[in-house]
């Protein structure tokens, strides 16, 4: 993928599957309004025009069928990117994803394989209804057999998605919705869909995010800077299932700090994974407790409420401030 | 409140399609008939003898601990060797876990069945190599799979053109409440999808009977969702055989979908676990041992001439074989070995799992475990 003009995540990822869909004759798009409409987010915009019904499907609204279905075309050879239109919609479809798609390699002994790719998109931030605006990591990554990433920006999200679709294995692929019109440069990526990245570089406290809060964290390392001279290491995880904690383990090792950030409740969620770990790797290198700043344990507010419920720069410089003993 | 009961016997007899009477006697119908030869009907009388026998053997090992559970097909050999015997080989079948006459009839060795009962794997058997897929045991999940595998099977043929194969999925009377079946019958409707749902309607589901899963009869849930469904006399193996033969040819030739509702009796428990003493009275078991879907042909052989007493003889006395066989080839079965819980988790290289792999291993090669 050549440099260019920047263009934003949706579009990036627009390519990704376009891209997928010329190259390999087994790649199919399906999912509720992916073909004539283009996708809620447009997202799929195009695709049916130049593949038709045979390889962009529109389905009937019916989240259990597409990833049921998805599971028998995959059976029969086919390599199905499916589109869940929103986070809170994937819901009726968790049985065919944990009983079905997760398990499959396992009891057929490694006889067959099943790459689907799943794609969500997720998290708050546009002033949506109920049950658009969820963070549903957690309830997937707990399900051995499936794999879990997430991109933070145009450049990512084209080659993850693209390396999403070529493994043999079901990926979770979650979008973070409110950085759909975000823009990078595409370009080459040196990471493996599965490798966690630096996103900044710093030395007194280590903040990990992924998804829609690596910028919201980039940001709050920005000011820290300019306005009290501390310096943050932030790290952009990438992959949720596997967790390369890496150099989340090399960062906290140095910093003697951390912070774990993410948009879902903080109670059972990913950030209680990696507050474990990295107790467990950097004990006597921690100067504070891991401290993890997230949702509160109540459903996703109404939307005059989600700035509040969602991590904002404040809140993690919070919880900087209390890692560093301030 | 008015309940609409349509389960009165002469109702439901009578808008069954048979080709065999319980006596023996054979029918014929206008539509659905089947023209089988005497090695025919030697073969499907030696098939249902023969899964009878591997069904009796494994409830007997359940019983005596060699499996840890096992849910006997006892009453619907008729249903599955009808069904078993109309697929062509590149048909491929959705089964559910009681389908052990099917799965017969697609070459899966019984010994793999006994396998997952066992405890010693998951899965048991390739199911490329019969186009029998593993059985889901979360209720109706396979219908949807069904669904998409037809479609793949459409886009190989091109939207345009016949199909060419087809596929069958199996479920049962308490999995037509499901949301995913409902939601498979929506898919196959609308995509024309070559599918048969072959729904053996057993009467109970675990302690539930027909009437607390629906208020009408099965088969005629099919209109409702835009293709014909059709309700057979499922003890009868030569009108199940003719109905599905019909039912895959339709959808071989790009006609879409059909419900077939075989009509039968689950004679056994659920599983070796359940106790059917609780919820149901014997007469019901002794009304339906009359309509034993062995028996009947037997009768027709004998009365027409295409068997005779020598050769039910041979086939009872290869049953005893395959059951001494099971029984030593159940016991046979290893163990799987400690780390093979990780060995196939993901297709590609996973950090977790290797890691946690290592320190099982690690752990146990320290003697513990």
């Amino acid at each position: 993928m050549a440099m260019g003009e920047p263009v934003t995540l949706a579009s990036a990822l627009n390519r990704a599957l376009a891209d997928a869909l010329e190259e390999d004759p087994a790649v199919l798009v399906m999912g509720e309004d992916v073909g004539r409409l283009g996708g809620v987010f447009r997202v799929t915009d195009g695709l049916h025009d130049k593949h038709g019904d045979a390889r962009v499907i529109d389905t009937p609204l019916s989240e259990s069928g597409i990833i049921g279905a998805a599971i028998g075309l995959a059976m029969r050879g086919y390599r199905p990117v499916c589109e869940i239109q929103f986070d809170g919609f994937v819901f009726p479809a968790f049985d065919q994803i944990t009983t079905q798609l997760a398990k499959h390699h396992a009891r057929s002994e490694g006889r067959t394989r099943l790459p689907v790719t799943i794609r969500i998109p997720y998290g708050g931030g546009i002033g949506a209804v109920e049950h658009h605006s969820e963070s549903p990591e957690a309830y997937f990554a707990h399900t051995a057999g499936l794999r879990i990433v997430t991109c933070s920006h145009a450049r990512d999200g084209y080659q993850m998605l693209r390396q999403a679709i070529a493994c043999d294995d079901p990926v979770i692929f979650l979008e973070p919705k409110r950085r759909y019109w975000d823009r990078a440069e595409l370009g080459p990526v040196a990471e493996d869909l599965f490798q966690s990245r630096v996103v900044r570089a710093g030395t007194d406290a280590t903040v990990i995010c992924y998804g829609p809060t690596v910028r919201t964290c980039l940001e709050a390392a920005g000011l820290a800077d300019e306005e009290d001279g501390v310096s943050l290491e932030v790290i952009d995880l990438r992959s949720l299932s596997p967790l390369d904690l890496g150099s989340v383990i090399e960062s906290v090792a140095r910093t003697g700090r951390c912070v774990v950030v993410h948009e879902a409740p903080v109670f059972g969620g990913l950030g209680a994974e990696i507050a474990a770990r990295v107790t467990e790797h950097c004990f006597f290198s921690l100067e504070a407790p891991v401290l993890r700043v997230g949702a509160p344990h109540a459903p996703y507010p109404p939307s005059k409420l989600e700035h509040l419920y969602l991590p904002d720069v404040d809140r993690i410089l919070d919880a900087v401030d209390t890692v560093r003993g301030m | 409140m008015h309940v609409r009961r349509f389960e009165g016997h002469a109702l439901a007899m009578a808008e069954l399609l048979q080709l065999l009477t319980p006596e023996g006697e054979r029918r014929h119908d206008p539509t659905y008939d089947v023209d089988v030869s005497g090695e025919e009907l030697r073969a499907l009388f030696r098939d249902m003898v023969l899964v009878r026998r591997l069904d009796t053997e494994a409830h007997a090992l359940q019983r005596h601990g060699e499996l840890g559970l096992w849910p006997p097909l006892l009453g619907q050999e008729a249903a599955q060797i009808g069904a078993g015997r109309a697929l062509h080989p590149a048909d491929y079948v959705f089964p559910t876990y009681r389908e052990h006459g099917v799965a017969w009839t697609r070459g899966v060795d019984p010994v793999d069945l006994l396998a997952l009962f066992r405890g010693v794997t998951n899965g048991g058997y390739d199911p490329a190599a019969h186009n029998f897929a593993l059985a889901t045991i979360v209720i109706g999940d396979q219908t949807l799979h069904a669904v998409g595998y037809a479609m793949g099977v459409q886009r190989d043929a091109g939207l345009d053109a016949a199909p060419g194969s087809a596929v069958i999925s199996f479920f049962g009377d308490g999995a037509s409440s499901q949301g995913d079946v409902n939601e498979a019958f929506v898919w196959a409707a609308v995509n024309d999808a070559p599918v048969v749902f072959f729904c053996q309607n057993n009467q109970w589901a675990i302690s539930q009977p027909l009437h607390r899963q629906t208020r009408i009869p099965l088969y005629q849930r099919a209109e409702g969702f835009g293709f014909p469904g059709i309700r057979v006399d499922g003890n009868d193996v030569l009108a199940v055989l003719a109905v599905t033969r019909a039912a895959l040819k339709r959808a071989r030739e790009g006609r879409g979908p059909s419900l077939v509702e075989a009509y039968t009796y689950r004679m056994g428990a659920h599983t070796t676990s359940d106790d059917p003493s609780r919820y149901r009275v014997d007469a019901e078991l002794e009304l339906w041992r009359l309509k034993d879907p062995i028996e009947r042909v037997r009768a027709y052989l004998l009365r027409s001439g295409a068997g005779d007493q020598a050769f039910i003889d041979d086939v009872t006395a290869e049953a005893e074989d395959l059951g001494a066989h099971l029984r030593e080839a159940c016991r046979a079965l290893p163990d799987p070995s400690p780390s093979a819980m990780f060995d196939h988790v993901y297709a590609e290289p996973h950090g977790l799992v290797a890691e946690e792999q290592q320190w099982w291993q690690e752990y146990l090669g320290d003697g513990h475990g």
